[in-house]
């Protein structure tokens, strides 16, 4: 019995030691998941889910994961990533209309296909080991080809010119990736609800790539705990940004339509996700209401705001928060159940007009020139109607307003810059490198092994109406294995980024906010930053099917060099005389001079001064010669055969 | 008679002014020529828009073969990078660069006009000594081979058209200069600037030795030992045997310490080239660096970019696994054919080199018009011997024919995309094929001339007998 206790003791405190480490790593994880509807002045509504993941700081022993995804934690431990961001977007943000001086568009406003970049903590020399080996593990993970990034072709480590200032950073991105709902699926098995119930059970797929614009994010940063001996913290988010056109009934085209969550995705919210701490639905109304703020009864206000003569609300709002140029009504979902799903709707009853901030600079790319030799890129920047707006905050200390811009740019090899036909014309000036470009920063493009990278800092004055960059590059010609399977379609070239270095974007809250992840992100300033066009550049292909021929004529005609120059170099004088004088000497019949023209040709030696045999004498002396040797061949032959058989 | 050879040297001046007055109008003209950029003119070796952004790198504190632009030399960057920045206002851009080329053919006209006039004085005495009696002009090859440097297009396009091929033209000329005056540290510094800025006129090491050991192109040996047996047979008085005898003294010199004399010179010029390199490219990398981007460049082949050879296609085409092996099996073709053209030419230095020349333009990795102008040029030194030529009128339309084809070729592959790259693939075969006539034809009329000569020779004996 004694024995027994003796073995039960240990077990009982293995056990109580495990349910202590399983219940106490758990304490801080937090997940919560949000949604944020905005009407877009273009009569589209904008919906951003939002999921925050955090795991707090730990021991990296043992480390058990209760709502975390344990794959990410993984991927932090072992590639000691300590900041990166991944997205897969189709569509393109429309800074004009959807707005560009926001945290959201900032932050979610992404390039084309996919787009990966990540801070590593390990030694500068295993930066770009661990970067390939990232970039393979996440392609396993969300079924994308993100494994191309791998080659040292398609990303750079960018200095400055990417907001992020690390040595330790690497940038690249694949325009060309199809998104689809394959990426999603991993995507959402992230989350602790799937997307079987919350805010994410809305995600139905159809409605989800019908839309104009979609991007889905994932962005890791970990959170040093600054404790001896615990590891870091883990923040994953990941964001779902979606630009839907709401199906209207009405005729009148000055009228917003009017939507609601089932109208949009074609399903409701069915209760939260019960592991979710938080999980809230915003609404977010910009442009004219925000002026209409009075200093009323709070109680009475906050109806008439969410039920007023312009438009109605569905749902009463549990609160409202007011921004600078905007309302915000918070739902929280928790109250809805399954015979009461939450559905938001909103309906406009009057026509109503608004604008969304811009960026100060309005950024396009484009190509110059025809041709599959030679092109050039060209960057525009043109005003937006924000510009003035903003002029003036960034006074420089002569007194002048400036308006600073980043442009970092990505060049494939085959792309060849030409980084000395850098031209920079301000309103249709051309203006030196000295009075525009503040900095500069290249790393040219090496063929087949690094792409070129070009990062500079322009600083514009502020009434500038429009500002060009053109860049000459020639195309490079490609190794046939090299073009993809559709090489006439053209390569892409990965969008330049424009960011706004002394911009910030935030909304400005005026009232404090309880603990919502999504809109302490949007109080926090944001680099103003715009994604151009992906271009697309038609390159020269040689004939694909031709390979056998190029390399047969080829060798024909060094066979042709070779052989004829040799033969020239090789003939004698000696015996051509030999052969004239004979030739002189001897005037003989049609027939013999003939004959002994063709036995010369078939011996390949000039012809002799006949012998004194008769023809048929040497013709059978020929014969013989000939048979000798056939059989000479055909042995060499059976005996090659007999001994290649043997063996 | 007199009165002709005033006028001939006039009207060379007026021929040689004409040109460069042409070629000074051509590169006034606004750049919307765009021959600097024609495959056919500017290579990624010789391209003065590559040279430009090597310059520009090299400003900005990098290394100037940082990327893949620039792949030539330093010391060519030093001097014309300047020149590629500065402008003047209200002309052309690269109008003191376009100066610099057209000084730079100049001079090599010139250069060949010297070659030429001591290779028509040996010509000339070597047929006396055989004792001919002069029943034909000899042509004064050396204003016709100015002359054809001066106005072949090809010259004059790659002058206008911004490539680097008339400096390392113009080194390839000054070592030949050099080595026919016996200027011996002038060769030596030709021969050490041309190798270093396009690596093919290596090769030329063997011609300057020769030059250098045994003298100007001559007849074969044998044939004046011949005469001489004859001559001194018939009669032992005769001023011609006389002088032959005075030639067996000077003719068959082992000249071992003039070569041995060239080579110190090539030495010391090319420590002298090495430490300007490396103190040039001294933050960048150094001398690894340089030899890995210019000649490693030359040998791998890396750049596809169409040009008038053949290699780009093949190369873009061809198995990567049998990449390497084509790539020696191509090099080693022009180094074969080194040893038997010493063997059967040894008596004609000159006439080798220009051989050595023109095959490594075929064989070259990028090869441009402007290989083409100098190998072109140094062929009508020869004009005395090669008359009997075959081949030439075809050979000349096939040139002309070519030239022509080719922008169209390119047009439609590249620009209008109607045609395919096999277009103009099948344009640089015909080229290479035209050139390799052209090689093999003059060969065998060299060797022709010879046989004439001692056939000859020996009629000549046989009558004086």
């Amino acid at each position: 019995m004694a024995c027994l206790v003796r073995s039960w003791i240990p077990l009982l405190f293995l056990q109580s030691f495990l349910v202590a480490i399983a219940f106490g790593s758990n304490e801080g994880e937090e997940f919560s998941e949000e949604l944020l509807l905005k009407p877009l002045p273009d009569r589209k509504v904008l919906a951003h889910f939002h999921f925050e993941n955090r795991a707090p700081p730990s021991n990296s022993h043992g480390r058990n994961h209760h709502l975390f995804p344990k794959a990410i934690s993984q991927l932090v431990q072992k590639f000691r990533v300590k900041e990166m961001e991944l997205s897969f977007t189709q569509g393109r943000w429309n800074h004009e209309h959807w707005g560009g001086f926001d945290p959201l568009s900032s932050m979610n406003a992404k390039p084309v296909g996919v787009e990966l970049w990540a801070v590593f903590d390990v030694p500068q020399s295993q930066v770009d080991i661990s970067w390939k080996n990232l970039t393979h593990a996440l392609s396993g993970l969300f079924c994308a080809s993100i494994n191309f990034l791998e080659s040292s072709t398609s990303y750079a480590a960018p200095t400055w010119g990417f907001g992020t200032n690390s040595d330790k950073l690497r940038y690249g991105s694949l325009p060309r990736e199809a998104v689809c709902t394959e990426n999603l699926t991993p995507w959402l098995k992230l989350l602790p609800c799937r997307d079987k119930d919350g805010i994410s059970a809305l995600m139905n797929r159809p409605s989800v790539y019908r839309g104009f614009y979609h991007s889905q994010r994932l962005h890791l940063s970990t959170v040093e705990s600054g404790q001896e001996g615990l590891g870091s913290g883990i923040v994953l988010e990941q964001t779902l940004t979606v630009v839907i056109q709401p199906e209207t009934t009405s005729v009148e085209t000055n009228m917003q339509p009017s939507w609601s969550l089932s109208s949009l995705f074609g399903r409701k919210v069915v209760g939260s996700c019960v592991l979710a701490k938080s999980s809230n639905v915003y609404l977010q109304l910009e442009g004219r209401l925000g002026h209409e703020s009075k200093n009323v009864d709070t109680e009475i206000e906050a109806h008439k705001l969410w039920m007023n003569s312009d438009f109605d609300l569905s749902l009463k709002p549990d609160r409202v928060i007011r921004e600078s140029s905007s309302l915000l009504f918070i739902f929280d979902i928790d109250k809805s159940s399954d015979s009461e799903p939450f559905d938001l709707g909103l309906t406009w009853k009057l026509p109503s007009k608004w604008s969304c901030e811009q960026a100060p600079l309005h950024a396009s790319r484009f190509l110059m020139g025809s041709g599959n030799e030679r092109g050039a890129i060209a960057i525009l920047l043109k005003a937006t109607e924000s510009q003035e707006k903003l002029s003036g905050r960034n006074l420089t200390t002569d007194g002048r307003c400036t308006i600073k811009a980043n442009i970092f740019q990505i060049f494939p090899w085959y792309i060849k810059v030409y980084y000395h036909t850098l031209q920079i014309f301000v309103d249709q000036q051309q203006k030196t490198d000295s009075e525009v470009l503040k900095k500069i920063n290249v790393s040219p493009s090496t063929d087949k092994v690094s792409s070129g990278m070009l990062e500079m800092m322009l600083e514009l004055p502020c009434e500038v109406k429009s500002a060009a960059i053109s860049i000459e590059y020639d195309k490079g010609f490609l190794h046939i294995d090299e073009y993809p399977p559709d090489a006439n379609q053209g390569f892409d070239i990965p969008s330049a980024l424009i960011s706004f270095p002394s911009h910030h974007a935030s909304l400005d809250f005026q009232e404090e906010l309880s603990k919502s992840p999504l809109l302490s992100s949007f109080k926090e300033k944001s680099l103003v930053r715009s994604y151009t066009e992906v271009l697309l550049v038609p390159l020269t292909t040689p004939d694909f099917s031709m390979p056998y021929n190029v390399i047969t004529i080829t060798c024909t005609i060094f066979a042709l060099y070779f052989g004829s120059l040799l033969n020239v170099l090789r003939r004698r004088i000696g015996e051509e005389e030999r052969f004239l004088k004979s030739q002189a000497g001897k005037k003989r019949g049609g027939l013999k001079q003939l004959l002994s023209r063709l036995t010369a040709k078939i011996r390949g030696r000039p012809i002799e001064a006949p012998s004194s045999e008769s023809p048929a004498a040497e013709s059978s002396f020929l014969s013989s010669k000939l048979i000798f040797k056939i059989i000479l061949v055909a042995g060499a032959a059976a005996a090659w055969q007999y001994f290649s058989t043997d063996k | 008679m007199a009165e002709e050879q005033n006028k001939k040297p006039c009207r060379f001046w007026i021929w040689a002014s004409a040109s460069v007055v042409f070629r000074l109008i051509l590169i006034s003209f606004p750049g919307n020529l765009n021959l600097s950029s024609r495959p056919e003119v500017s290579t990624p070796l010789t391209s003065i828009r590559r040279l430009a952004e090597g310059y520009w790198l090299k400003q900005a504190s990098m290394s100037p073969y940082a990327g893949s632009m620039y792949h030539g030399s330093p010391l060519l960057l030093s001097v014309l990078g300047p020149l590629t920045v500065q402008r003047i206002k209200g002309q052309p851009s690269h109008l003191l660069c376009s100066l610099v080329f057209v000084i730079a053919d100049i001079l090599s006209a010139m250069l060949l006009r010297g070659i030429g006039q001591k290779l028509q004085m040996a010509y000339g005495l070597n047929a006396r000594l055989l004792g001919f009696f002069m029943d034909k002009v000899i042509l004064p090859c050396g204003d016709i081979a100015a002359l054809v440097y001066f106005w072949n297009p090809f010259t004059i396009v790659s002058c206008v058209g911004l490539s680097t091929s008339p400096i390392e033209n113009l080194a390839v000329i000054l070592a030949l200069f050099g080595a026919v005056t016996r200027r011996v540290p002038l060769a030596a510094f030709g021969f050490v600037m041309a190798t270093h800025l396009s690596l093919y006129p290596a090769t030329l090491a063997i011609p300057i030795i020769i030059i250098l050991r045994y003298g100007l192109d001559a007849p074969p040996i044998k044939l004046f030992l011949q005469t001489r047996s004859v001559e001194n047979e018939k009669s032992s008085t005769s001023t011609v045997s006389k002088q032959a005898k005075s030639k067996q003294t000077t003719h068959l010199p082992f000249l071992w310490k003039t070569v041995a004399h060239f080579l110190f010179w090539v030495l010391l010029w090319s420590l002298y080239v090495l430490v300007l390199c490396a103190l040039s490219l001294n933050k960048y990398g150094g001398l690894e660096e340089m030899f890995k981007r210019t000649y490693g460049f030359i040998l791998s082949i890396e750049d596809l970019s169409p040009n008038i050879g053949v290699f780009w296609y093949f190369f873009a085409e061809v198995f990567d696994f049998f990449r390497n092996f084509f790539l020696i099996v191509f090099h080693v073709n022009v180094l074969f054919m080194l040893l038997p053209l010493v063997i059967r030419l040894k008596h004609r230095p000159c006439f080798l080199a220009f051989v050595y020349l023109a095959i490594s333009s075929i064989l070259k990795s990028y090869p441009s018009v402007g290989d083409s102008a100098l190998y072109l040029s140094l062929w009508a030194l020869f004009v005395n011997e090669l008359v009997d030529m075959k081949f030439s009128f075809f050979l000349f339309c096939g040139y002309l024919g070519i030239s022509l084809l080719s922008p169209v070729m390119h047009n439609l592959w590249i620009w209008r995309g109607t045609g395919n790259a096999n277009f103009y693939f099948g344009n640089a075969i015909g080229y290479a094929c035209f050139q390799i006539v052209f090689v093999v034809e003059s060969v065998s009329a060299m060797l022709n001339h010879d046989r004439a000569l001692r056939r000859s020779s020996s009629n000549h004996g046989e009558v004086k007998s």
